[in-house]
């Protein structure tokens, strides 16, 4: 999610006083008001509206919102004068096959609005753009260029110009693995036999998206009163919104616009500003909000949100990239009429509600250790090999059947395949608290497969005092259980006072007392006794 | 008075003669140990028969070293009998000889030239004292043969030789101890006049004592102080937490909700595509979700036909995301970031004539997430779901206003928000009597056709909605940082007040 800082004096200025009640409207036209203070007002802007990703967006819309401004908001484009060509070179075509283009005037930049300028882009980059993989953003001084624009790919080590803020011209490859933005963006292009490149007609490269614009011909500065504006990627549709973003927030701060004709095997211009058409019908909205609206109400709240109403057809402006069904309407409109508006109300259907049945069955397994005296304890589903093994003196080689988990941002790696290891962490960490200490976990363990188990820890404790914890609960589940001496069974136990246990002839698990080995690894200096069982086949037999 | 006398325990009144002794006096003449006496004292004090004093004292005592010295004698001294033998010696010979640890040759090395007893000189030591100042005895060695002592009573000398010896390793240590000093009052005197009012007295009810009439008939109880304090005791219960995850459950049960449940480990279809999350979404990325080193099977072809093409080119009067829809990415293993997959698999699921149905779930969810005081990677969620032709956006307010009364909310405001699966969508915020503050609480919507037509097989309103759950147990049982959920500190766990709702 992204956040847009505006000046306080200009959101004053332009819009009103940030009182209470303003805030309130920020909220409720969906944009969080995420801080604020005497100089900056901090706004988070949901992925769905890119379109609010800069100042003159957001005021666009928000005027809407608050009434003053309504409807669909119109810009005006010129055509393209001599030379306003991009050539779309053939080559580009399996490296960054496409690119939406426009030339806006009568910018008068300075700090702030460059600032701005930059602002939008990186924004645009980060979200709808994902991370320039879908969409990169180029804008060049126009005085230092020279139309028309070639859109091409070449072999890497024949792309030769300076990138911004060096001092050198380096090649495509030197870029990838020695300037900044090439480094962090290199995964986008290495690899490929060419990489893209705009250049004008006087060949001098522009930039090389989606990674980096030239320092001559790719920096604008407060003497730039014209831009050429690109956008490349892999989807012409997505490319064309986001080119009227920017070009209609540039228009908000008085540019001009200018098309550009795009020289595809088709010859195509943009940006186009032509409105998309939908339907609306006032029943499905009626319907959909549990509201009684009229058409006329209809109308007003749509224009309030910046579109404009004939006829049972909205028309879309062409900046909005959110609008893909009906219900996207549905929700603007509701917003228009007021989310503190609406009437919360329950309706009378009557539907039967009713427990999990294995829930039930966890519950009551719970309620009777309880009664025993045990307490609950509840672990992290995460673990990482030193707590899953080395404490609980399983040898390296059988080290196997865990799941892993990519990427973890801490030391928790891998799932946990049992909960005895847990408990046993438990009282690791509990050799201050009081004596007796005796609980339990019923919860899902991964060996691989998902599973319900339950395990119980006695401190001290001993075969006797386990073995009749487990006889208590069985009957109490009135369940029949054999115990059986077996020659496997898990390394942290002592040999002869182990046993498995065994319900409808299946092994669901065992219990024993733990090995002073372990109880050394896990500097515990009480005898433990522990049962660890796998609910599943009692689940079953209550099913 | 009589009360006083007649809450005497059998110990306080064997002590009670002698109570103008010191307390080993007290132990020897009462025949109980010391922990007996201290603790009838105690009960005493509580009673006002006397006051209870602890004076302190430095006592300094022989350290572990200082013993051993005690019978072999200090180095130093070990080492001066060696010179006295030898005269003059090369220092390697005479902690070889001397058999002292490096530690004390040092030590003795120091002692005997600050009271010039010795000189040094090209490696070599020599005696420099005669026969009388040989044989003379140390302070050091005096002070270390005189222990026990107070530290009050300590002479210059001895104190000069206790700052020398305690800058050397467990020669001495000093104690501090609390001598009990014993004031009978006003009230005690009284008691004590009292003596032959003194008679058994029925201790502790014992089934012999119940066994025959004329153990009790007749006889007086001692009366208990039923106000002294108690050592705490502590029982089994569970895990707050889980008190917690029950009653939202009874919530939902209440209000006609049945319980769903599922897998912790989802494949990407049910947690996103199923869901209409875009393959490109950024939630599907390393960076904020748990993604595990295996591929899932995925449901029935047609399903997954349809959630393609609902992707690929949308459904019911829908655009679709407009991209080519990858089966692969759909297998993916996840740890699910939502209970809404469950929700989704319900969907799937359910028969035409259940319909109006509500469902609920509530359970773990995983994010890949650092872990400090205001973050985890495991979290619960709560999810409701209305399966309903009629349903609306009011309806979706009325549930999400009764769960967070409920909850013990009576204010709560919503605001738009954004879900790929949910349209329209809304947060809501919970008011927060106590700390006069808004509680961001309640993530919900009406589910998109996008999700529900491929999954239901046609478009009706589905209103969804996921409140995580941890920051309201935290508020609940005062818990500020989140790692405390899952600490399993029994200390917390056993003083966790019970919740009553």
């Amino acid at each position: 999610m992204a956040n847009i800082k505006i000046p306080r004096e200009s959101f004053e200025k332009d819009i009103g006083k940030l009182d209470e009640k303003m805030q309130e409207r920020i909220a409720l036209f969906g944009t969080t008001l995420e801080d604020f203070d005497e100089k900056e007002i901090e706004l988070e802007i949901f992925p769905d509206r890119p379109d609010l990703l800069s100042y003159s967006g957001f005021k666009r819309a928000f005027l809407g919102f608050l009434g003053k401004k309504t409807g669909l908001k119109k810009y005006q484009i010129n055509k393209p004068e001599k030379n306003y060509k991009v050539i779309i070179d053939s080559s580009v075509k399996k490296i960054r096959p496409y690119t939406a283009c426009a030339i806006v005037k009568k910018l008068n930049l300075n700090d702030e609005k460059i600032k701005e300028i930059i602002d939008i882009q990186e924004k645009l980059h980060n979200t709808l753009g994902r991370n320039r993989k879908k969409i990169a953003i180029g804008i060049y001084p126009l005085e230092k260029i020279k139309l028309p624009i070639t859109f091409q790919a070449l072999e890497p080590d024949k792309i030769l110009f300076q990138p911004l803020e060096e001092d050198k011209e380096m090649s495509g490859i030197q870029i990838l693995e020695k300037h900044p933005a090439g480094k962090e963006y290199a995964s986008l292009l290495s690899g490929k036999p060419k990489f893209p490149i705009f250049k004008d007609a006087e060949k001098n490269i522009l930039s090389m998206p989606p990674i980096i614009n030239s320092h001559l011909t790719g920096k604008i500065s407060n003497k730039t009163k014209e831009v050429f504006i690109e956008c490349s990627g892999f989807d012409l549709k997505i490319l064309k919104k986001c080119l009227n973003i920017i070009v209609t927030s540039l228009a908000e701060r008085g540019g001009k616009i200018y098309a550009m004709e795009l020289k595809y095997k088709k010859k195509i211009t943009t940006p186009n500003l032509t409105p998309e058409k939908r339907k609306i019908s006032l029943e499905n909205t009626n319907q959909l909000l549990g509201l009684n609206l009229n058409e006329k109400q209809l109308k007003t709240l749509l224009e309030k949100m910046g579109y404009d109403y004939s006829k049972k057809i909205v028309s879309i402006p062409a900046w909005r990239t959110d609008i893909l069904h009906e219900v996207d309407l549905i929700e603007d409109i509701a917003i228009a009429y007021g989310y503190e508006k609406f009437i919360p109300e329950i309706p009378k259907v009557a539907t039967i509600s009713e427990e999990n049945k294995n829930e039930i069955i966890k519950r009551k397994i719970a309620e009777i250790l309880i009664g025993l005296n045990l307490l609950e304890v509840s672990n992290y589903h995460l673990t990482n090999k030193r707590d899953q093994f080395q404490n609980m003196g399983i040898p390296k080689k059988q080290e196997v059947g865990y799941l892993e988990i990519e990427e973890s941002k801490t030391e928790y790696d891998i799932l946990r395949k049992n909960l005895t290891a847990y408990l046993l962490k438990n009282l690791s960490k509990n050799i201050d608290a009081e004596y007796p200490q005796r609980i339990f976990e019923i919860g899902k363990v991964f060996n691989p497969e998902e599973k319900e188990k339950l395990s119980i820890a006695l401190a001290p404790g001993n075969f006797t005092e386990i073995r009749q914890i487990t006889e208590y609960l069985f009957r109490m589940l009135d369940l029949k259980i054999k115990f059986k001496e077996r020659e496997n069974f898990p390394p942290y136990f002592i040999e002869g006072r182990v046993g498995e246990i065994n319900f409808n002839n299946k092994a669901i698990g065992f219990l024993g007392e733990i090995h002073p080995k372990i109880l050394k690894n896990w500097k515990i200096k009480m005898p433990i006794s522990l049962l660890e069982i796998d609910l599943e086949e009692i689940f079953k037999e209550f099913d | 008075m009589q009360r006083i006398i007649e809450s005497l325990s059998p110990n306080e009144i064997k002590i009670i003669p002698y109570l103008n002794n010191s307390v080993d006096e007290i132990c020897e003449k009462s025949e109980l140990d010391n922990t007996s006496v201290l603790r009838a004292l105690e009960y005493l004090h509580n009673k006002k028969i006397i006051e209870l004093k602890f004076e302190k004292k430095k006592i300094v005592e022989i350290g572990v070293n200082g013993s051993l010295y005690r019978s072999k004698g200090l180095p130093e001294r070990r080492l001066l009998n060696l010179l006295n033998e030898k005269h003059i010696i090369s220092l390697s010979e005479a902690q070889k000889e001397s058999k002292l640890s490096n530690d004390e040759f040092k030590a003795s090395l120091g002692a005997l030239k600050k009271k010039a007893l010795i000189e040094l000189k090209n490696g070599k030591i020599s005696l420099n004292a005669n026969r009388e100042e040989i044989s003379k005895k140390s302070l050091e060695e005096t002070l270390i043969e005189s222990l026990p002592l107070e530290h009050n009573s300590l002479s210059p000398e001895q104190l000069l030789a206790l700052k020398f010896l305690q800058n050397r390793k467990d020669i001495l240590q000093i104690k501090e101890i609390k001598i009990p000093k014993i004031k009978i009052t006003e009230i005690g005197k009284k008691v004590l006049e009292a003596k032959k009012d003194f008679q058994e007295r029925i201790e502790q009810l014992t089934p012999e004592i119940l066994k025959k009439d004329s153990c009790w008939k007749g006889k007086k109880f001692r009366r208990y102080d039923i106000l002294s304090p108690l050592p705490e005791i502590s029982g089994g219960k569970r895990h707050f937490v889980n008190q917690s995850i029950d009653y939202a459950k009874k919530i939902w049960i209440d209000m006609g909700f049945k319980e769903m449940s599922g897998n912790l480990i989802m494949s990407s279809f049910w947690n996103f595509d199923a869901l209409f999350t875009a393959q490109d979404h950024p939630v599907r990325e390393m960076q904020d979700t748990f993604f595990i080193n295996k591929t899932e099977e995925l449901p029935n072809k047609n399903l997954v036909k349809a959630v393609k093409d609902s992707h690929e080119k949308g459904v019911a009067g829908s655009k679709g995301w407009e991209y080519e829809w990858k089966e692969e990415l759909a297998k993916k293993t996840v740890l699910r970031t939502h209970t809404t997959c469950l929700s989704a698999q319900m969907l799937s699921k359910i028969k035409e004539k259940n319909i109006p149905a509500k469902f609920f779930a509530i359970g773990k969810c995983f994010r890949n997430e650092t872990l400090d005081w205001k973050h985890g990677f495991e979290f619960n969620q709560t999810e409701g779901i209305v399966i309903d032709e009629n349903a609306n956006f009011r309806h979706l307010l009325g549930y999400l206003k009764e769960f967070a009364r409920k909850m013990g909310y009576e204010k709560i405001r919503f605001r738009p928000a954004y879900f790929p699966y949910t349209e329209p969508s809304l947060e809501g915020d919970v008011w927060d009597e106590e700390k006069k503050e808004w509680i961001e609480l309640i993530a919900a919507g009406i589910f998109r056709p996008e999700v529900t037509k491929p999954l239901l097989g046609k478009a009706i309103p589905v209103l969804a909605w996921g409140p995580g759950f941890d920051r309201m147990i935290m508020k609940i049982f005062g818990i500020k940082d989140i790692r405390d959920l899952y600490k399993n500190d029994l200390n917390q766990i056993r003083k966790m007040k019970f919740w009553i709702k």
